[in-house]
């Protein structure tokens, strides 16, 4: 159990490469689909529709696959430019896992975006402000904060999702303890290892995501708290920049 | 291109469809297996005592928190050791060797599992404590109260829970194909590997799993609307 902890370890920045690449390219492009889907003219919606279709209604194996394997099939593919990225399977990871993301991702911030109260959008267009301003001042911000708790799943989704790496040779977590224990067939103890970094990393996650929604949801609280709040990171010097900004 | 998947000696099309069967078989048999395991599991949360409480709540936050993959492979390479050494104790020391079919099954059912004892869980905590007093104050028994006020309402408040756990577990039977059982991602990698057209494959793969997810979500859909039909709605 000790001498798999090193190597499994080892491959834990893989895994953590993974998903933070796929997760922030996952994150803008998801804002785009959801305005897309969102938007009145069906020549952005029906396509934004049939691509959260696609991508949610068939396994993430099938798309890493078709873009690892499929790619090779196709000569003008393996002549482009292109080549050099889906040649390589680190890559073809991070696409797969990323396009897989946005799908999830822009049904969340969808969610989000549909529940902000229209009478703030019509306050905000009352006082003046333009559309993109009410988007950027208004919607958008409500909608993130909205849409925080399913992000944190859609998050933990990824970081077990990043597992089937392994299944085109990246050597991450999963791939590690594989091939451990296809060496020394001791599954429970390699199992226990791996797993525990994996719920680590999990944790440290959801922890993170709960942090950042307690920051953006003062409203939440009375001022009691608030202010002790205040207090406590007064004292302790660790006021979040975030936080103190909107106790106020 | 379209002639690989055509049925007969030539095409995969018959094999394609051999593989569908097959994840749909063990999807389902996998689903079963897991309402079985998450309903135990939720029973044992909600009313055991504090061990089997804390068991179960490992193991779904374990299942839950870890890659399906490693589960996978946890059962794959475990589960016949597991076997042999239950048999040794009765005296059995041959090697057994547990085929992949039920390895899938066991293996997508636990996963399952974890996920359908948090939606069973929630579906009886949306059940108002009222109504449990009230079955008290008129003298039911907790058999009583449990099939007539709480199962009742179980399937209706669970099956929205329960049609994602099975989109999940389908999707999941996918990843069983690192065992070599023949399910459909298996076959599509095999049918790729002889004609030298993944693409194909994988995308016919994918038409069939969303067909599979389609029809089921309808079915689904259809089983909400008739299980929730005495209780009245905002709209509709």
């Amino acid at each position: 159990m000790v001498e798999s902890f090193g190597p499994i370890l080892a491959g834990a920045g893989l895994t953590v490469q993974l998903v933070t690449l796929s997760v922030s390219i996952g994150f803008f492009a998801g804002i785009g689909l959801a305005l897309a889907r969102l938007s009145p003219n069906p020549l952005l919606s029906y396509p934004a529709y049939a691509y959260v279709f696609f991508f949610r209604g068939t396994p993430l194996l099938v798309q890493l696959f078709l873009i690892y394997y499929g790619s090779s099939q196709f000569d003008f593919i393996k002549e482009s430019p292109a080549w050099v990225v889906l040649s390589e399977p680190f890559w073809c990871a991070v696409i797969a896992l990323a396009m897989n993301t946005t799908a999830y991702t822009s049904e969340i911030i969808r969610g989000g975006i549909q529940s902000v109260p229209w009478g703030q959008i019509e306050a905000a267009r009352a006082c003046g402000m333009s559309r993109f301003l009410v988007f950027r001042r208004i919607t958008m911000p409500v909608a993130l904060r909205q849409a925080l708790p399913g992000y944190s799943n859609e998050i933990i989704l990824m970081v077990k999702g990043s597992a089937l790496a392994s299944t085109v040779t990246v050597m991450e977590m999963t791939g590690i303890a594989k091939s451990i224990i296809s060496r020394t067939f001791a599954p429970v103890e390699v199992f226990i290892v791996a797993g525990s970094i994996y719920l680590l990393i999990n944790f440290v996650v959801t922890r993170v995501i709960r942090r950042l929604e307690h920051r953006l949801t003062p409203y939440q609280r009375t001022r009691a708290e608030l202010e002790k709040e205040e207090a406590q990171s007064g004292i302790l010097g660790l006021g979040s920049l975030l936080g103190r900004a909107r106790t106020r | 291109m379209i002639e690989l998947l055509t049925y007969g000696e030539t095409g995969w099309g018959d094999e394609m469809l051999r593989g569908a069967g097959v994840t749909v078989i063990v999807a389902l048999l996998a689903y079963a297996l897991g309402i079985l395991v998450g309903m135990v599991a939720a029973a044992g949360r909600m009313g055991g005592s504090l061990i089997v409480r804390g068991v179960v709540e490992v193991y779904t936050t374990v299942v839950r928190g870890v890659p399906e993959l490693l589960v996978i492979y946890l059962l794959f390479f475990g589960f016949s050791g597991a076997v042999m050494w239950v048999a040794s104790t009765f005296g059995y020391t041959d090697y057994i060797e547990v085929d992949n079919f039920v390895v899938g099954v066991l293996a997508v059912g636990v996963i399952s599992g974890a996920y359908s004892a948090e939606v069973f869980r929630g579906a009886i905590q949306a059940i108002p404590p009222g109504q449990i007093e009230a079955g008290k104050a008129v003298g039911m028994n907790g058999w009583q109260i449990f099939h007539r006020i709480q199962l009742p309402q179980l399937l209706r408040l669970a099956l929205p829970g329960l049609g994602n756990v099975w989109q999940l577990t389908l999707k999941d039977t996918a990843l069983i194909s690192v065992t070599g059982l023949a399910e459909l991602m298996r076959t599509s990698h095999v049918a790729s590997g002889s004609t030298r057209e993944p693409f194909t494959f994988y995308l016919a793969a994918a038409v069939l799993y969303l067909v599979m997810t389609t029809f089921s979500q309808a079915a689904f859909q259809r089983a909400e609307r008739f299980y929730s039909r005495g209780v009245r709605m905002a709209s509709g």
